[in-house]
């Protein structure tokens, strides 16, 4: 329920965004969630429904992609990509790894009118 | 039409953080950030550090609690400087409520402020409140899944207390695992095996932390 809070700031930053660029309505948003966090896309569009109410933004759906959890393996020093499930070395097997990505959390793009 | 954004969600908390930094550091204050499930023992190990750390820093607490006040009288009852923080049904601290809960602690007396976050392994890990130190609190008892099953709680930590060492005897608590996965994720923070109740463990955390509090001062 964290997402309340976030889904308040997301949409202030979206109808600014949109108003910038002179639109009267928006349609989708496109937000980027790395695997390591923990926000639910389901969620936030339900605090968007009732946030929006009124606003250009009423109505909009949300769409998110989950760009995956990159890795350096500390052993064998190859990338790869792995699942917050599974800690391991896609190569070797090896536990040791270097997170490279999988935080994000950003708004990518909006389709508007 | 299609506009580009790629504007980070989380700012408007990240500067606050900011803020909220900056004034601790004109205080010289170390601010530690204890996060946890409920029941992990949160408020215990902060009445324990508070014991070890009271001789030689001054300590104040900020309680966070969705309700009521039960921690914040316990340890107020110590004669440490308490304010309590009640969200009112939400599951995290933000930036925000610290910076405006802060004047109301006696910031030219203080050396360090213990936040006690609400206990939830999930929500509090996404926002930073100006903290210089965050703890994560594991207990035996929770189970040893919790890295990956909450993996932002513990990539984005500065320690890891496994709290409730004695337990260990009682459960099936894959210690290796927790350590691997703790090692992956989060391969430069240190680990520590504490028993708020036994006193096991105490020590060593108290000078990581003692450590972290001269480091402020700087």
């Amino acid at each position: 329920m964290h997402e309340l809070s976030i889904t308040e700031h997301l949409l202030e930053d979206c109808i600014r965004n949109a108003e910038e660029n002179h639109a009267s309505r928006i349609r989708v948003i496109h937000l980027c969630i790395g695997q390591l966090r923990g926000i639910v896309p389901d969620c936030i569009q339900i605090y968007l429904d009732m946030l929006s109410e009124g606003t250009i933004a009423e109505g909009a759906q949300i769409k998110a992609e989950f760009p995956p959890v990159r890795v350096l393996c500390r052993d064998c020093g190859k990338e790869g990509e792995i699942t917050p499930h599974h800690l391991q070395c896609p190569h070797c097997g090896s536990l040791r790894l270097k997170l490279l990505s999988g935080k994000e959390f950003y708004i990518k793009s909006m389709e508007v009118d | 039409m299609e506009i580009k954004v790629l504007h980070q969600i989380m700012d408007w908390n990240e500067d606050v953080s900011g803020e909220v930094k900056e004034t601790l550091s004109a205080h010289q204050i170390c601010m530690i950030n204890v996060m946890g499930s409920p029941g992990a023992g949160k408020t215990s190990l902060i009445t324990s550090l508070i014991a070890r750390l009271r001789d030689d820093f001054r300590v104040g607490v900020i309680e966070g609690d969705i309700a009521g006040q039960v921690d914040a009288e316990r340890i107020a009852g110590l004669g440490i400087p308490t304010v309590q923080l009640n969200t009112d049904g939400a599951c995290h601290i933000e930036a925000m409520s610290i910076q405006n809960i802060l004047p109301e602690l006696p910031l030219d007396d203080l050396d360090v402020i213990f936040v006690e976050n609400i206990g939830n392994l999930v929500c509090p890990a996404e926002f930073r409140i100006g903290e210089s130190l965050r703890i994560t609190i594991l207990s035996i008892p929770e189970g040893d899944d919790k890295i990956e099953k909450y993996p932002l709680m513990f990539t984005d930590t500065d320690c890891l207390v496994l709290n409730k060492y004695d337990m260990m005897p009682y459960f099936d608590f894959d210690e290796p695992r927790v350590c691997a996965n703790y090692d992956t994720v989060n391969p430069e923070a240190p680990l520590f095996r504490v028993s708020s109740r036994t006193g096991d463990g105490l020590s060593e955390l108290a000078d990581f932390i003692a450590e972290n509090i001269r480091k402020a001062k700087l």
